[in-house]
């Protein structure tokens, strides 16, 4: 094609532009200008993609993708935490790899290999720590949430050089830290006040192989699961001096176990009311359990193993997702009736359930599908359909003002 | 309880599943523990027959995918040990196919005999063994 005049005055006109703009990018960084776009931070989340080692980006009231940051490593089972100004996001992948991504400006700002194998973390309650908990070496790993330095490291060592794998971690009130110790059915307290000096408080015998736990959202309860028995660990956090008990001891009532073709997630959201929603282990069951008696008072059979059991914020619903190979369906059970009231099929392999702060949707990862759909709590309507290469965890940022997320 | 399907995409069983088809998903279990019995002799070479290329495919989605739940994605261990070349070394390949049907009593390794044969387990460990073949794009 022949050259028009124009074009290599253009070219010309382009390569000026490109001069002017260099410095211009140079002096970005130090720069107080307004970015090309101004947003808050409340209606940010993030999309873990497993397969991929990758965030998606998304924005919670427009409903869509804003963009993509990769090179987070292996996030099979990654988790997410959030920076009290929701601009940060500290993910925790399988790797061992803990990496801190801005999320405005959708780049990963810091990353540390912290351990072999770890599978999530917390932050602290004035926001300055991030913990780790790990399989490999068994422990947590505690840092400055700024730098990502390390400030203290709890190796979980149950007998000479022997670790435990650590689940369940979660942030309490004052500078702690509350996690379960899987291969030593023990449940430690790190308190970080002193941060060269951590105090472990340590509860042994709380119950056979915790496998996960979660604080109740007022701070004052600390549950671990049991995968080796029927129940749950409970510490009252209030007490002056704490002492686990178990909870819904037996209520497997001696039937043989179905297979957990999956473990069960307890962390953050099964409490509505003044009930507890939690999953039963081997059993298509979600055991409903009173805050005040710690009784059981119902159990409601639904359509698998569940995984998640995640009270919508006002605790009017509770949406359970399954195991494999019932992961294609979630349901929904009204809490003031205590009855499954919805059966949703959004996909194939859902993974992850996740509301918006005041509950009006819910989004819900389909794995293989490679879609996120967003739906309408109220009308059970889909309202978007989010393209997602292979989706697990969702984290929205109101997650940074809620204990125990 | 309500089946809800008009504003959710209705998703056939066999597109959420298709690794289970033609397999009794509940054993009562009796039938569980006759199924354990004879799996000495069921599991003996003759009785193996290759899986398919669109079965293998399905393995390695069900082991990536599942088995990565608890073994990472890379099998590089997690809840579950290190399912690596290296980590199964020194292990015989009729322990890990009997692993995987009856799973590991005590442990959180379930039994998948209700989602996998013989041959299906007998396929995975040899994989396994060598090294477990990548997911393509289309092995969902």
């Amino acid at each position: 094609m022949k050259s028009h005049p124009f074009d290599s005055r253009r070219d010309a006109l382009m390569r000026l532009g490109a001069v002017a703009v260099l410095p211009a990018l140079l002096w970005l960084p130090g720069c107080a200008s307004a970015p090309a776009e101004t947003r808050g931070t409340g209606t940010l989340g993030v999309v873990i993609e497993r397969a991929d080692g990758a965030l998606t980006i998304v924005d919670t009231q427009q409903r869509v993708v804003l963009g993509r940051v990769d090179g987070l490593g292996d996030l099979s089972h990654a988790s997410v935490v959030f920076s009290r100004d929701g601009a940060h996001a500290y993910v925790f992948g399988r790797d061992g790899g803990l990496t801190k991504v801005d999320l405005p400006q959708r780049r990963i700002v810091q990353r540390v290999m912290q351990a072999g194998n770890s599978i999530g973390g917390a932050v602290s309650q004035d926001g300055s720590l991030v913990a780790a908990q790990n399989y490999q070496p068994g422990g947590v790993k505690v840092f400055d949430a700024r730098t990502l330095e390390l400030v203290a490291d709890v190796p979980a060592e149950v007998a000479p050089g022997q670790r435990s794998r650590v689940v369940g971690l979660v942030d309490l009130p004052g500078q702690r830290f509350a996690f379960s110790l899987f291969d030593a059915d023990a449940i430690w307290i790190a308190d970080l006040n002193d941060r060269a000096q951590p105090r472990i408080t340590q509860f042994a015998g709380i119950g056979r192989q915790p496998y996960d736990a979660l604080l109740t959202p007022d701070g004052r309860y600390y549950i671990a699961g049991l995968f080796g028995e029927d129940g749950l660990a409970l510490i009252d956090l209030w007490q002056p001096q704490p002492q686990p008990r178990r909870i819904l001891a037996g209520y497997g009532r001696g039937e043989a176990p179905l297979p957990v073709y999956k473990m069960p997630h307890l962390r953050g959201w099964a409490v509505a009311g003044r009930h507890a929603y939690l999953p039963a282990i081997g059993r298509h069951e979600v055991l409903v359990v009173d805050t005040a008696s710690w009784q059981e008072v119902a159990r409601i059979a639904v359509a698998g193993q569940p995984v998640f059991v995640m009270a919508r914020p006002d605790g009017r619903q509770v949406w359970v997702n399954f195991a494999v190979p019932d992961y294609g369906r979630v349901q929904v059970i009204d809490t003031p009736t205590q009855q499954v009231v919805r059966t949703l099929e959004p996909g194939r392999a859902v993974l992850h359930m996740e509301f918006t702060p005041r509950g009006d949707t819910v989004w819900i990862s389909c794995r293989d599908d490679n879609v996120v759909r967003v739906i309408d709590t109220a009308s059970f309507t889909t309202l978007a359909s989010l393209p997602v290469k292979a989706p697990s965890g969702i984290f929205f940022t109101p997650r940074a003002n809620r204990m125990g997320l | 309880m309500t089946q809800f399907k008009d504003t959710c995409r209705a998703v056939d069983e066999h597109q959420i599943a298709p690794v289970f088809h033609d397999r009794p998903m509940d054993f009562p279990a009796p039938l569980l523990a006759a199924a354990t019995l004879c799996l000495a002799c069921a599991i003996a070479p003759a009785a193996a027959q290759v899986p398919d290329a669109q079965r293998r495919a399905e393995l390695v989605r069900l082991v990536r995918q599942e088995c990565g739940s608890c073994h990472g994605m890379r099998l590089a261990g997690g809840l579950g040990p290190a399912l690596t070349r290296q980590a199964l070394a020194d292990k015989p390949a009729e322990s890990l196919v009997v692993t995987i049907l009856q799973g590991r009593p005590g442990t959180p390794m379930p039994p998948w005999r209700a989602m996998l044969g013989e041959a299906d387990a007998q396929w995975i460990v040899a994989e396994l063994l060598r090294g477990f073949p990548e997911q393509t794009q289309d092995a969902r």
